[in-house]
């Protein structure tokens, strides 16, 4: 029994696109934006440098430098448009796979690896960044985004937040009460679902008998489909969206249909689960490529500019290499350090009896 | 001085840390204008308004979940659960998020968030409503867990829960929410650190060693025995996270003998962690094994018989003669 017929390589008529697969820019009634070419130039070096990040990540697992890494491969338009829709104040809370929001924010790309390299469980201050770390346990965040929200709202600040999760998400108890919350608090709040058609090795049909983004109107508030590969129209419906959030008028769910074009994770196996054939389909939907026809199509950039991006993009992953590997491992009584913000008789007892302890192999 | 129920005593408590600091926010079931079903929050919505006293969808991972969310945005919240059994939908929030997440910021992220939580047995009500969870939260690294038996403690130690840059698990003895003593409201100098137990009362002979509802048992049992002849030191340890390790081994040390009473099952319950360190730390001066008295391993039971489960003086009097008999 199929109940979503909409998974797969066809697109539902309801989904918002501005920008073609293959490169043709689109009207919506309901949603344009106006990008003049220096801004696509920079979308398109965006996500050529985020994905470039994102391989040489893989790589370095796959060298043994990391422990393990989460790629965005594929749903670098939606990461990077919805990113790109956050004014300074605003505040995103993102799953473990935001690495192209986290771009958006200027989170040096090498503090993200120290969680996969097992330095740290999250290396940046979500305060500097308005980004919050990175949180595992699958949904939890959209909590902490809303009540953050009702934070915005009781300052009356001029702020929105932004709540990333997934599809496989959609199913957690936390993302259906922050649904509820965020709702009944009106609070200024966009909920970003991914939806990369994959919860590991689950198809969408595990998670839900309707498209995710009709989940919103239950809870009483709007929600839109956005082609996730398309980065003009997840910039577009995520800026009106966290306009409306800022605004007072509540939150939104914004559905990007998207595809997990990697594994899971770096120790997933997806050809366990999924035909060839689906990710050759999605394939032609490519996030970057689409952007490049764009700007090649309408001369608004030359081969000159697409070599510089390249060289950018080779800097930046022979950096992000370089300095991972320098990364320094943390030292045995780090693991002390900030369990509490005051001081802790427990902790601070076992800190010296280990300190000891390790002292005594020092001869 | 001024007399007060242990209930209003925290309302007062609660009060006094919202004049004094405006980030600071009630969230719970029924806390607005009901005043929670203990009543404990009355009238605070009334005097400061429904952005800071927030009555709350029904959903306890949300209290919490968004709980640490303001508390991300500057605000301390002071999140009711309602009852004790209620707040195992809300445990990987505590457990996973709120215990963890300043540690994971590396110190960056604080979170004063404080969990009130009714507990334990005695008042004749339905199933989940008589549960003593503090071993759950006193195994979690990140969590500060403390219990209150008095209305004078339960004044003073919410508002240190409230102050702290840490989660803090607030222990509330049901059972003695209506029992009455002096307050002194208009001082600070009496105040004891939140992480510090109390002696309750002094002795030579053997040690009890309690918290929230059974210290007050534990005292009704000390002058019991002192009929017998029997001089009983009751400590009342207020922080099971971070114990006052100190207080205790000091009366053991003088006494040779301790016994560890509290209402949540014996097995697996913090009396032996009590029991492990006492004997790792006053070896040489015990006299007899620390003895332990609690909760059977089972569910709690139905009312008509939590008399039978509950520990009362003459449990903790056998288990004294017990001690006696090495």
């Amino acid at each position: 029994m199929t109940l979503d017929a909409s998974r797969g390589a066809q697109a539902p008529p309801e989904l918002v696109q501005l920008l073609t697969p293959e490169g043709e820019r689109v009207e919506h009634p309901d949603y344009d934006i106006d990008l003049k070419p220096e801004e696509v130039r920079s979308l398109y070096r965006d996500l050529v440098l985020v994905r470039r990040v994102d391989l040489e990540a893989v790589a370095l697992q796959r060298q043994g430098e990391l422990g393990i890494w989460a790629s965005l491969l594929g749903q670098e338009a939606a990461q990077i448009g919805s990113g790109r829709a956050l004014t300074d104040a605003d505040m995103a809370f993102p799953t473990y796979r935001e690495h192209g929001v986290a771009w958006c924010r200027d989170v040096d790309p090498v503090k993200l690896l120290g969680l996969f390299r097992g330095v740290n469980h999250g290396g940046w201050d979500p305060k500097e960044h308005n980004f919050h770390l990175y949180t595992i346990v699958i949904g939890s965040q959209t909590l902490h985004a809303v009540g953050y929200a009702m934070g915005v709202q009781r300052d009356d600040a001029n702020a929105a937040v932004i709540a990333y999760f997934g599809d496989g998400a959609s199913s957690q108890g936390d993302v259906n009460e922050s649904f509820v919350w965020a709702s009944v608090f009106n609070a200024p709040i966009v909920f970003f679902c991914q939806n990369n058609q994959w919860a590991i090795s689950e198809p969408l049909e595990k998670q839900s008998r309707i498209p995710l983004y009709r989940r919103a109107s239950g809870f009483g508030f709007p929600g839109i489909r956005v082609d996730g590969n398309d980065v003009f129209a997840c910039l577009a419906v995520t800026r009106q969206a966290l306009k409306n959030a800022r605004e007072g008028q509540g939150p939104v769910l914004i559905e990007a249909f998207t595809y997990r074009m990697g594994a899971h994770t770096t120790t997933d196996d997806p050809t366990r689960y999924r035909v060839a054939s689906e990710l050759e389909a999605w394939k032609l939907k490519d996030p970057i490529e689409r952007v490049k026809s764009y700007l090649f199509k309408n001369e608004f950039a030359d081969q000159a500019f697409f070599d510089s991006v390249e060289g950018e993009a080779d800097q930046l992953g022979a950096d992000l290499r370089r300095r991972c590997l320098a990364m320094p491992d943390p030292g045995p009584l780090a693991m002390f350090e900030h369990v509490y913000s005051e001081p802790h008789a427990l902790i601070d007892e076992e800190r010296a009896q280990y300190a000891a302890y390790l002292e005594g192999f020092s001869e | 001085m001024t007399v007060l129920s242990l209930s209003k005593a925290l309302n007062e408590g609660m009060r006094k840390a919202m004049e004094d600091d405006p980030k600071v926010l009630i969230m719970g079931e029924d806390v607005g204008k009901l005043g929670g079903v203990f009543r404990v929050t009355d009238g605070l919505q009334k005097d400061f308004g429904e952005d800071r006293v927030i009555d709350t969808p029904l959903a306890e991972s949300g209290i919490i979940g968004t709980a640490i969310g303001l508390a991300l945005r500057g605000y301390r919240p002071v999140c009711e659960i309602q009852f004790d059994g209620f707040v195992f939908p809300a445990a990987d929030q505590i457990i996973t998020q709120l215990a963890k997440m300043p540690m994971r910021s590396l110190g960056a992220i604080k979170l004063p968030v404080v969990v009130r939580i009714p507990c334990g047995g005695g008042i004749g009500a339905v199933e989940h409503h008589s549960e003593s969870p503090e071993a759950y939260f006193t195994h979690t690294a990140g969590l500060r867990v403390v219990a209150c038996s008095n209305p004078a403690d339960a004044y003073t130690m919410i508002q240190q829960a409230i102050r702290s840059e840490d989660p803090v698990i607030f222990f509330e003895p049901k059972r003695r929410y209506w029992e009455k003593a002096e307050v002194d409201t208009t001082s600070t100098d009496w105040w004891l650190p939140l992480d510090r137990g109390r002696p309750v009362r002094q002795g030579t002979d053997i040690t009890l060693i309690a918290y929230g509802p059974m210290v007050k048992t534990c005292l009704e049992a000390a002058t019991a025995a002192e009929a017998d002849g029997r001089s009983v030191e009751v400590l009342d340890l207020r922080s099971l996270n971070p114990l006052d390790a100190p207080l205790v081994m000091d009366s053991v040390r003088r006494t040779g003998r301790a016994v560890v009473v509290h209402e949540a099952p014996v097995n697996s319950g913090f009396g032996a962690e009590l029991a492990a360190r006492i004997t790792e730390q006053c070896f040489y001066q015990l006299e007899s094994p620390v003895l332990r008295v609690g909760g059977f391993s089972t569910p709690y039971p139905p009312s008509k018989l939590e008399e039978h489960y509950l520990p009362d003086l003459d449990r903790v009097l056998e288990a004294v003669d017990r001690a006696f008999g090495y």
